[in-house]
């Protein structure tokens, strides 16, 4: 047991950090990176594209896809170092990571041969940006359930509905889209997946406007929409195989995320700084219970983390383990965010970052909270997911599983 | 990164999993519930002969030369079997003590009869109700006798040596003494898990020496930093059985026409058990770490390993009665074992309270 590189992990990481020094700027310590995919302007969408062009031409870009694709064929593990290594320099954050960790590898599993050849290098070197337009108002956990139609008109496809939660479809040259083809058919079996163009006539984008002031994601609108069918990935009505393929990407993307927002150090900081009548409020001991149990939760999702790297070392896939970062984290962090307010008493109901400790990082922190518990599978669907795939529980009868599409009960909303 | 166990360690484990699931199945546990025995001598034996008891001790005193990461998952598996054996009184305390504090002439009186399990060792801390600390004993140690009431003790009906934290000359130390020895009533009181026996024990000027290096808060806190870690692991063994068998129960039991483990209201509490469990067992796996390791983080490692597991176990102990059912609170089904054998294990080594604690005052240092 130990949390050092094996002789070739340590050999790539050098090969990363070499490339790395001699074309971009390391960090200084402590400092961060720069900006997010949600908010991108079109000033860091350039900066970035130039970074991925950059990295596609030494084949440092999507390194684990096939060298046939552009990439290098590296293992997971390999993936892990050259973002750890990544991490310790001065460069734009990745705005492409949608249509290169979920969108490409659905294209290079299901699409044609013309598709890949057309698609798949500009989404390597981000020449192109892409959005995934799955989630609707009224398909979201039950994404089987979507309404947005598509029919069949000559050589194209005619596509109607709405699609919400996307993010970045403003910047978007291309998203992929699943759409509803055949409404007798049962629900996963009248699917269709289709590559569609952003800039298409009747495709609307409206931004929407979250609960902590950001607006990170859009809705968009789509009237007569027209798709040719050359841009169909994988058969009619068989394109639930096509949305299993993103998705699975996703939660891989999702879970290899974790960390930010509400850290332990801030919340040891806060406590220290803040008075309780004469005293740090660290010294009272319903405080001391509270941050004890913050502590240890925090690490073991960390090191739960470190047994996931370790399988992917060993050329494994990680253990079920694993599935539990989200599950616990996002609950985690909204509750370290409120209870760090409840610490600064009535100023915790202030956010100016002038006046409010940490630049008001805890507020903000807490009024984003709801939305990590909600996106990319809800705390409920994610405690389904593991009783369910790891602990090998039966799912809940279900009543739409046999019936037409078109029967299954709506509530009375169509 | 290798943040895991090796093949060489995972194989220890299972044969000790084949031993026990042989020779230490719940009935066992039961039957020692059942006739207030206070241990199995027929699987202590046989734990000693499998040489569990001297996993960490080297071969020099009999031992058989592993280190603590084998000495967890071993834990690990007497935990799965609520093995009704003193392992931790004797094996993560007493001889973790000797091996750590013990001068060679002490280690090399005690530390072979404790590998070959001839010898039982035990910790006593606990001074009556509230919270031990670290420092501050009123039993004392003076001239090479005890004197004062220790209560309770685990496993001191049956135990032939105890190592006593004491209050010194100079402050606390870790006294070691022979429980036959004259000047020492141990009288059995009962337990909440009657397949680990509690015992008071009175000592009226009781021969007794001091461990050459226990003396002072550092080496009783490290002492059980170390036991922390391994009686995690023990937890955590008792919490996946636990968790096993409410599965196994809640997928055969039929209600309003279907299997009770196909209802979120089961489903999401087992996945919060299994979340549960796998906080526990990272914590301790970095516990190991430090532990196998030496480092200087074992302090707030062993803390974080502590609360986790007691947090998984009690609650796995909990669950399991709920989601049996009416069943779950008989005498017959064997839910009961996990309930108590879960809080005995919170209770006996430091609550969850006061390791909490300790880790705050850990992080202030650090800091």
């Amino acid at each position: 047991m130990d949390f050092n590189d094996t002789p070739e992990e340590a050999a790539f990481r050098k090969e990363a950090y070499d490339w790395l020094s001699a074309n971009a700027e390391e960090l200084a310590p402590g400092k961060k990176r720069r900006g997010s995919l949600t908010e991108a302007d079109d000033a860091l969408v350039r900066e970035s594209k130039a970074w991925q062009a950059k990295k596609a031409d030494a084949r440092w870009a999507c390194i684990t896809w096939p060298e046939e694709f552009g990439g290098r064929g590296a293992s997971s593990i390999q993936n892990v170092i050259f973002n750890q290594e990544e991490a310790k320099f001065d460069v734009p954050p990745n705005v492409f990571s949608i249509g290169q960790g979920m969108l490409a590898p659905t294209i290079m599993a299901h699409g044609t041969d013309e598709q890949k050849q057309k698609y798949i290098e500009p989404i390597l070197r981000a020449d192109q940006v892409w959005c995934q337009l799955f989630s609707e108002p009224a398909a979201g956990s039950d994404l089987a359930g979507l309404r947005t139609t598509a029919v069949k008109d000559g050589d194209d496809w005619i596509v109607n509905g709405q699609k919400i939660w996307t993010t970045g479809a403003h910047f978007s040259d291309y998203g992929m889209v699943v759409t509803r083809t055949d409404p007798t058919a049962k629900k996963h079996a009248g699917i269709t997946y289709f590559i569609v163009d952003m800039k298409s006539p009747g495709i609307d984008i409206r931004p929407i406007h979250q609960i902590n002031g950001s607006k990170d994601f859009n809705e968009v609108f789509f009237s007569d929409v027209r798709i040719p069918d050359a841009n169909r990935v994988g058969a009619v009505n068989d394109g639930w195989r096509g949305a299993i393929t993103t998705l699975m990407n996703e939660r891989a993307a999702i879970g290899a995320g974790g960390g930010g927002g509400v850290g332990m150090a801030d919340l040891l900081r806060l406590a220290r700084e803040t008075q309780w009548g004469d005293r740090p409020a660290l010294e009272d001991a319903s405080v001391r219970a509270r941050i004890a149990d913050f502590y240890w939760k925090l690490k073991g999702l960390e090191y739960t983390g470190y047994r996931a790297l370790t399988s992917l070392s060993r050329g494994q896939t990680p253990g079920p383990e694993n599935s539990i970062g989200k599950m616990v984290g996002a609950p985690l962090r909204q509750e370290m965010a409120a209870f760090a307010m409840e610490l600064q008493g009535a100023a915790g109901a202030t956010a100016d970052p002038d006046v409010t400790f940490g630049r008001a990082g805890f507020q903000g922190a807490w009024l984003g909270a709801p939305g990590l518990r909600l996106a990319g599978g809800t705390d409920e669907i994610l405690h389904n997911i593991l009783a369910e795939r790891v602990l090998g529980l039966p799912g809940e009868p279900r009543i739409d599983k046999d019936l037409a599409f078109q029967d299954v009960p709506t509530g009375g909303v169509r | 990164m290798n943040f895991d166990f090796s093949e060489e360690q995972k194989l220890l484990q299972q044969t000790a999993r084949d031993y026990l699931t042989e020779h230490g199945g719940l009935d066992v546990c039961r039957a020692v519930l059942e006739s207030g025995g206070g241990y199995s001598a027929p699987l202590w034996k046989g734990a000693a002969e499998m040489g569990w008891l001297g996993a960490a001790v080297p071969e020099s005193y009999g031992g058989a030369g592993f280190g603590r990461l084998e000495l967890a998952l071993l834990a690990q598996e007497v935990g799965r079997a609520l093995a009704p054996i003193p392992f931790g009184s004797s094996v993560y305390l007493a001889t973790e003590a000797l091996l750590e504090f013990g001068s060679e002439d002490q280690k090399k009186r005690y530390l072979p009869r404790l590998a070959s399990g001839e010898c039982i060792g035990t910790f006593a801390l606990a001074e009556g109700a509230g919270r031990s600390g670290l420092s501050g004993f009123a039993t004392k140690l003076s001239g090479g006798a005890l004197r004062g009431e220790k209560l309770p003790v685990s496993d001191a009906g049956i135990a032939g040596l105890a190592v006593v934290a004491a209050t010194g000359d100079a402050g606390p130390e870790l006294a070691l003494v022979e429980l036959d020895a004259s000047g020492i009533t141990v009288d059995a009181i009962d337990s909440i898990d009657p397949s680990r026996g509690l015992a008071r024990v009175r000592f009226d000027g009781a021969p007794a020496e001091a461990l050459e290096r226990g003396r002072g808060e550092a080496a009783l806190a490290h002492l059980l930093d170390r036991a922390a870690v391994l009686t995690a692991f023990e937890q955590i063994g008792g919490a996946e059985r636990a968790l096993e068998e409410t599965k196994a129960f809640t997928l055969g039991r039929y209600a309003f026409g279907r299997p009770v483990a196909s209802f979120q209201a089961i489903k999401h509490r087992l996945a919060d058990l299994y979340a549960a469990i796998q906080l526990a067992t990272s914590n301790a796996y970095y516990g190991a770490w430090a532990l196998s390791t030496g480092d200087a983080e074992l302090g707030t490692a062993a803390c974080g390993a502590r609360v986790a597991a007691c947090e998984a176990f009690d609650l796995a102990g909990e669950e399991i009665i709920q989601m049996h059912g009416g069943v779950g609170f008989t005498w017959e089904y064997d839910c009961h074992l996990f309930y108590r054998r879960a809080k005995y294990l919170s209770l006996t080594l430091g609550t969850p309270g006061e390791w909490r604690e300790r880790l705050i005052t850990r992080l202030e240092q650090g800091a």
